[in-house]
């Protein structure tokens, strides 16, 4: 009988294919959005966390001023860092392994006729030591060239390949701006970062290069340290805050005139961002199954009311209203139910597709699958008990009348 | 006026429908409607009775107390000796799947679905398996001669065709009465004579009770009696010729 249901519920959606698709519409969009966001956000996670493990959990980040949000914000007036400071933290401090001095620019890189836009980063060799970042053709700088600001550069690997295609590109000369510079080395290629941007689109040249031909000052704003192992990364902050203090001559009470952060809390903020991403567009999703639920409502209504007589007849030839009410229950469930497997399938599609655009791993997360899709068929049996009970409570000698 | 209270005269025992004092009311108040006016009427085993009458005079109402697709406003249905006039709803809807066949003028099929299925449809509500549907379905087609029509829509049939459809689907379910109101209302003079020879030759071979409610008088002749209703009352009963007492 259960199964009989079933049948006669899909008989009765696919005589009207069209109008039976675009009245689930609604639950397609609704289960596809979840589905898609959800996949991408977990994707995301992934990749934030296979990036600290990358990256490894013993970098943190020194930034002159409190890194704050709102009218207080106000980074300007601490004193930035200089050279000699990044040196004072590796030799004084034993948590510390190495610290490299970062800045960048957003240049055009020029070899022969070709230009290209690209970001122009003044460090030291310790930044590819922190980063944990491999040189695959020529070398790194050395001291010397470090020490005297050399016209030299390495190259992120896509704008090698723009600047270059398949030629070598170690021993060529390249324009950056005014600057020209000898290229030395290629990067390892490293791919897009969680934040979606493309990390081997870089053009590395030593910081005194940086600081005399392009920033014409040599403040520090931005220094990347590696912690030694064996030490925590709460300890390292610890030894950092306490040595900055004393040099930065801040007196007991004031507030710290700099900012360290580990990767980790970058990482927890970039998932808060995804986190509410996904929330958001979860409220959008559920709107659009309550519309798709008041459509289903609909045209369950009408299909009532064109088969009044149908339903007259079951009535006559012992049909209770149970069994009707049944009837068009199950067809309101199938067809919202159908609706979810749609909407599934296609936010399965749409995840792989962002996730392979975004860089980021694809990742299906079968209890959001689930919840989705038992979702969907929730809305079609809240939304069709109505029209269901309107033809359960039908009158049999009137609905063969109509 | 002396409506006649007394039951129908029959020769045969245990009535199948025995209607006392039935009264039908629709509506309330200035609007009511005395639709039926205290029937008393019996039905026996294997008879064939038309119902006649002018419009309005309840003769279908009557069919469709007789049918518990209405029940009574006052008075006593004894279906097979048992009283039927309060069941529930769901009651009354298992009377009429287990014991009562229907056959409407309009044929009521259900469309897109073959006349098997038609055919079907009392026996997937008493829960019969597929394989008994089959050949009981196959069986009711071979009685009203449309097996080879089986897997035929009711679009591709004539009206005649439809109506013997609709009498395998009524038979199908092995009811101890068959309904028929205006059976051959939308037919012409001779597929209607062909449908209630049909119904004649299922009462007489099968020993089928069937109660036919008609406004034709040749049509009514294929009974065994004709019950005249004039405004909701019994207003006459008699003897057929074409019946067979």
């Amino acid at each position: 009988m259960f199964w009989e249901t079933v049948k006669l519920a899909v008989q009765a959606i696919l005589r009207n294919p069209m109008r039976s698709f675009l009245t689930v519409l609604g639950v397609v969009i609704g289960v596809a959005a979840v589905i898609t966001m959800v996949t991408l956000g977990r994707g995301s996670t992934a990749q934030v966390t296979e990036d600290i493990e990358k990256l490894g959990a013993n970098l943190l980040m020194l930034t002159p001023g409190q890194a704050r949000f709102g009218p207080s914000a106000n980074t300007n007036t601490a004193r930035a860092f200089d050279e000699r400071d990044i040196d004072t933290i590796i030799d004084q401090l034993a948590s510390v392994e190495t610290a490299a001095p970062t800045t960048s620019s957003s240049m055009v890189a020029v070899f022969g006729n070709v230009n290209y836009r690209t970001q122009v980063t003044g460090t030291t060799m310790n930044y590819l030591q922190t980063t944990d970042w491999a040189i695959t053709q020529g070398r790194g700088f050395t001291r010397a060239e470090e020490d005297s600001g050399k016209q030299v550069c390495i190259l992120g690997d896509t704008l090698r390949a723009e600047l270059f295609g398949s030629a070598d590109a170690v021993g060529e000369t390249i324009r950056l701006g005014t600057l020209s510079c000898n290229v030395v080395g290629v990067l390892e290629a490293k791919g897009a970062s969680s934040f979606g941007t493309d990390q081997d689109d870089i053009v590395i040249v030593p910081f005194r290069t940086f600081a005399r031909r392009i920033a014409g000052t040599s403040d520090v704003r931005l220094v990347f340290i590696a912690v030694r192992d064996g030490f925590s990364t709460d300890r390292a902050t610890d030894d950092l805050t306490a040595l900055l203090r004393e040099m930065r001559r801040i007196g007991p009470g004031e507030e710290d005139d700099f900012s360290i952060r580990g990767m980790e809390e970058m990482a927890s903020m970039l998932t808060g961002i995804t986190d509410v991403l996904t929330g958001l567009l979860s409220t959008v999703a559920a709107v659009s199954l309550l519309v798709g639920g008041i459509g289903i409502m609909n045209i369950m209504l009408v299909s009532v009311t064109e088969r009044t007589r149908e339903i007259g007849i079951r009535m006559a030839v012992g049909a209770q209203a149970r069994q009707v009410l049944m009837q068009f229950l199950v067809e309101a469930v199938v067809l919202s139910g159908l609706g979810g497997v749609i909407g599934v399938v296609l936010g399965l599609a749409f995840g792989a597709l962002g996730s392979n655009m975004l860089n980021v791993p694809f990742v299906i997360d079968p209890q959001i699958v689930l919840i989705a899709f038992a979702f969907s068929v929730l809305v079609g049996v809240v939304f069709g008990y109505f029209p269901a009970r309107r033809a359960a409570q039908m009158d049999p000698i009137e609905a063969l009348r109509h | 006026m002396s409506s006649p209270t007394a039951s129908l005269p029959t020769d045969r025992p245990d009535p199948v429908i025995a209607f006392r004092d039935i009264t039908r009311i629709y509506g309330r108040g200035d609007a009511r409607v005395r639709a039926l006016d205290g029937v008393t009427l019996d039905i026996a085993k294997g008879d064939f009775v038309a119902i006649m009458g002018p419009s309005g005079s309840g003769k279908s109402t009557a069919l469709n107390v007789m049918g518990c697709l209405d029940r009574p406003s006052v008075g006593q249905y004894l279906f097979k000796g048992v009283d039927v006039a309060n069941l529930t709803r769901d009651q009354r809807a298992l009377l009429r799947r287990h014991y009562l066949g229907f056959v409407f003028q309009g044929y009521n099929l259900l469309p897109r679905m073959t006349a098997l299925q038609n055919v079907e449809l009392p026996m997937i509500y008493q829960g019969k398996p597929r394989a008994e549907r089959d050949a009981r379905a196959i069986a009711a087609l071979d009685k009203v001669g449309l097996v080879h029509r089986a897997r035929h829509d009711p679009s591709q049939m004539s009206g005649g065709e439809q109506q013997r459809v609709a009498i395998a689907r009524a038979l199908a379910g092995g009811p101890s009465v068959v309904l028929a109101d205006e059976p051959t209302g939308n037919l012409d003079t001779k597929r209607s004579t062909e449908i209630v020879e049909l119904l004649q030759r299922l009462n007489r071979e099968d020993g089928l009770t069937i109660v036919m409610v008609t406004h034709e008088e040749d049509m009514a002749e294929f009974a065994d009696r004709v019950v005249w209703m004039v405004d909701g009352r019994v207003a006459s009963m008699r003897k057929t010729g074409g019946g067979r007492g």
